[in-house]
């Protein structure tokens, strides 16, 4: 029942104890609720759960922007994470290289974009750049955030496969290229992945910064549903709040999930491969 | 690259550079006292309070940063809740990060060895002690890493703020292009303010890292 953390700070209980937990228990949901009962309060004296309000939520037109958003948010999504991984690739294999050169660029672009805000490069980019076209500012934006984090995750990803395998690699005669591709990127993936799709959740986050340059994502779109929809009781920000944080919120989640699916199947898979100790 | 000394920009790239600073220094300072009173509860041994801290945690940090300003500005005037554009800033900024501070204190937690706390128990000494002198220490030691990101990162977030009618260097930089300037060379000066401010928070911590090391 306790988790690992809890045994590490607290004693296992005895009846005292197991007592005054079941106090603190009790008090703490009696807390809880009533920071609930605050909030609803809260919300209901300020009439946010009165019809009107949540009224534009029934018209199908409404209902079919919101779509249209979630659909514009998971194409820059989409296009964003493809972009930024082949990008982090890229990146990674220049800091892993041989030459010099190659790898005081790489190095350099990788810390300038970790370094920079999001939100300056896409501002910079659509203003300059892209000013008809939101849509590619926010994605070559993102693209070249992620790309360097990703470059990151990609490089320490290699780097953690145990020195034995590259160097029994080259002393089968296996060239670099080879032991790149066929030694070490197949197992540091296997690690990697996790940290990959973590840093995907970051990149789904952010392409929420496309409502700062009015690009039609979720965020906009439900902007523009509340400053548009003057009901008898205002405008409706908070309902559209309510309704749009449970998809990001969602949507994240789902992918967290993925994340960790197959950092528990990679798990299994490891197992099964490691010879029983002799 | 010269627009930065024209017609009293300098002091309004300044006044954006120590606006970002404060919100940054205030924020932080509150996602630590957030982080750490949430990852109390995360591994406190009473279920109602981590169970609380898991959603609260799982919130905010898969709710978009800019998606919480949204909410801080729009959301709570209709709430009559009237506060400046800086305060609703704070309030979102440190809500946003104290979710993540949280989670890495409870990992920096988790990688103490449980024969730690064992040992320290069987010598007699009471929880109090057993935290602050056994348990803590390490787990402080441990957290150095992946809390330094969190706070490199807080100022970059911080310029989300400037979408929102808080002048910082966002905000600056929007001021500048709309006046007309070069874009690239506003960027320039941008990006090397920020380019300071994480420099600093990176001495710090690599400052911190190196009073805090012990030989092994």
């Amino acid at each position: 029942m306790s988790t690992r953390s809890a045994s590490v700070l607290y004693d296992a209980t005895g009846p005292k104890a197991r007592m005054r937990y079941r106090a603190f228990g009790v008090l703490s949901l009696v807390g809880i609720a009533a920071l609930l009962w605050f909030v609803y309060s809260r919300l209901d004296d300020a009439g946010q759960f009165s019809p009107d309000l949540w009224a534009p939520f029934e018209y199908a037109k409404v209902q079919q922007r919101i779509v249209d958003g979630v659909l514009e948010t998971l194409q820059v999504f989409g296009l964003a994470a493809a972009f930024s991984i082949t990008l982090g690739a890229l990146l990674a294999a220049g800091r892993l290289s041989d030459h010099r050169p190659v790898r005081a660029v790489c190095t350099a672009v990788v810390q300038f974009f970790r370094a920079m805000p999001l939100l300056i490069m896409i501002f910079a980019l659509y203003r300059a750049v892209f000013g008809a076209e939101p849509f590619w500012a926010l994605v070559i934006g993102l693209t070249l955030y992620n790309g360097a984090v990703q470059a990151e995750i990609i490089r320490s990803g290699v780097n953690a496969v145990p020195r034995g395998q590259a160097e029994a690699a080259y002393a089968l005669g296996l060239r670099k290229t080879s032991v790149m591709t066929t030694i070490l990127v197949p197992q540091a993936v296997r690690s990697m992945l996790p940290a990959i799709i973590g840093q995907l959740v970051v990149t789904l986050k952010d392409t929420s910064l496309g409502y700062i340059i009015a690009f039609h994502e979720l965020l906009y779109v439900g902007k523009l549903i509340a400053s548009n929809t003057s009901t008898p009781e205002g405008y409706p920000y908070i309902p559209v709040v309510l309704v749009i944080a449970p998809i990001y919120i969602g949507l994240c989640l789902a992918l967290t999930a993925l994340a960790k699916w197959i950092e528990a199947r990679g798990r299994r898979g490891t197992n099964r491969r490691t010879p029983a100790a002799a | 690259m010269g627009i930065l000394f024209e017609d009293g920009n300098f002091a309004l790239f300044r006044d954006g550079f120590l606006r970002t600073v404060e919100l940054s220094a205030i924020s932080a300072v509150l996602a630590m006292l957030l982080g750490i009173v949430l990852a109390a509860f995360r591994v406190s041994p009473v279920p109602a309070l981590r169970a609380f801290g898991t959603v609260w945690v799982n919130t905010f940090r898969n709710t978009p940063l800019t998606l919480l300003f949204f909410a801080v500005v729009f959301g709570l005037p209709r709430l009559d809740v009237h506060l400046e554009p800086f305060t609703f800033a704070v309030l979102a900024l440190s809500a946003y990060s104290g979710s993540f501070v949280c989670e890495v204190l409870r990992s920096g937690i988790n990688t103490v060895p449980l024969g730690q706390a064992e040992a320290a128990r069987s010598l007699g000494l009471n929880f109090g002690q057993t935290l602050g002198l056994v348990i803590l220490p390490q787990a402080v030691r441990a957290v150095m890493g992946p809390m330094s990101s969190i706070f490199i990162a807080l100022p970059r977030n911080s310029a989300v703020a400037g979408a929102f009618s808080v002048p910082e260097l966002f905000n600056v930089q929007a001021t500048l292009t709309d006046k007309g300037y070069a874009i690239f060379g506003i960027f320039f000066w941008i990006a090397i303010a920020y380019l300071v401010i994480s420099f600093g928070v990176q001495q710090l911590f690599s400052f911190a890292e190196k009073r805090l090391a012990v030989a092994r």
